[in-house]
């Protein structure tokens, strides 16, 4: 074995190894990273009155406001989370479409200090989805 | 033929003979790829005009990656081989990257408060990009604080390739787990979720980019090369 060679595979073996040391710990700490849970993933007697951050979608014909507090409801289609919130809400905020909420949870009610509109990743010229509304051919995975 | 690649003296000749060439090119690319970025395309559906930042944002951001991949695979050779090429490349190239993490970060936060509500937030995309900036200032901090400046190149190298990791854990934080940010919307085997008359100005843009970044790297890799003649000099 030539020295360059056995350069080349120190080289080589120490980045594999580093690449796999690196990915072990953050997917055995993955629990940490995730930003957001699906109200399926919470576990309702574990998180109770803590702070949580909750992703999904602004349920259909859920929003409602009463004295300048904004209610709405989380799904992912399988459970359900009840929001309250007092604050301004980002451009995105629109029922059916995707936000995280970050804030206290009591039973199966979020108290929300921030709402985080998310966005998806669609992109399209409004004229065109206009069009698209108006010949009935809008659905959601354009 | 490839020599210039890794030769420095064929490098600064070949840089000098396109120098023009490549300036040009990129001067009128950013000219039309601005104008059509920001004034002939339509606004977006949801986002309205400030979908706008996206024509920077993104290919701010595949640079600010691209870079450091070329930096890994200089980083590599330059260990294992001894190209004194692949050393001044990396501390020639490091500036540019950062510049270009930095704008990606800062339109990416302007994006953020109007579209999302907030400048910033601990999402694994977010959070992976600005240590990819750090491990740009890392590396630059390294190769000019040592006397002896070959012990520097080397241990800012060896800092290179461990901050390569990162290169894939931005690319696919947004798979493995979840966040703010949105998936990509290109590399979508399938067909892309970018209309085209949004698409297109997005990759007349990101064209723009790369022969800047040609450009960018071509001025610097020879005043590197220049400055080390001096020392060597010396």
């Amino acid at each position: 074995m030539s020295k360059r060679f056995q350069r080349v595979l120190v080289v080589i073996f120490s980045l594999i190894f580093l690449l796999a040391s690196a990915l072990l710990i953050l997917f055995n700490v993955k629990s940490n990273i995730v930003f957001f849970l699906t109200p399926s993933e919470l576990q309702i007697e574990k998180h109770n009155n803590t702070i949580v951050r909750v992703g999904g979608m602004v349920k259909e014909n859920s929003y409602s406001t009463y004295n300048n507090i904004k209610k709405f409801i989380i799904t992912d289609n399988e459970k359900e989370i009840f929001v309250n919130y007092e604050g301004i809400l980002p451009d995105l905020f629109k029922e059916k479409s995707g936000v995280v909420v970050e804030g206290k949870l009591i039973n199966d009610n979020l108290n929300a200090s921030k709402v985080f509109a998310k966005h998806d990743e669609n992109y399209m010229p409004a004229t065109i989805s206009d069009k698209l509304k108006e010949k009935g051919f809008w659905n959601k995975n354009y | 033929m490839f020599s210039f690649l890794y030769n420095p003296g064929k490098f600064f000749i070949a840089a000098e003979k396109s120098h023009n060439y490549i300036k040009m090119t990129a001067i009128y690319l950013m000219i039309i790829g601005i104008l059509y970025a920001l004034v002939f395309s339509p606004d977006d559906y949801q986002q309205g005009f400030t979908v706008k930042i996206m024509f920077i944002h993104v290919p701010a951001a595949w640079l600010a990656m691209f870079t450091y991949a070329l930096m890994t695979i200089y980083g590599i050779l330059a260990l294992s081989f001894k190209i004194t090429f692949g050393y001044i490349f990396i501390k020639a190239v490091a500036p540019i990257g950062l510049i270009f993490t930095l704008m990606c970060l800062i339109t990416g936060s302007i994006w953020g408060k109007p579209m999302w509500g907030t400048w910033w937030v601990w999402d694994a995309r977010l959070t992976s990009v600005l240590i990819l900036g750090i491990f740009y200032i890392i590396i630059m901090i390294l190769n000019r604080s040592f006397d002896d400046i070959e012990n520097g190149e080397k241990i800012s190298t060896i800092f290179v390739l461990l901050g390569s990791i990162n290169l894939p854990i931005i690319k696919f934080s947004v798979d493995w787990w979840n966040t703010l940010h949105q998936p990509a919307s290109i590399s979508k085997l399938a067909s892309p979720s970018i209309e085209i008359s949004l698409l297109l100005p997005l990759i007349v843009m990101t064209i723009a980019f790369k022969v800047l970044f040609l450009f960018l790297i071509s001025l610097r890799v020879r005043a590197e090369i220049n400055i080390r003649k001096q020392i060597l000099k010396e």
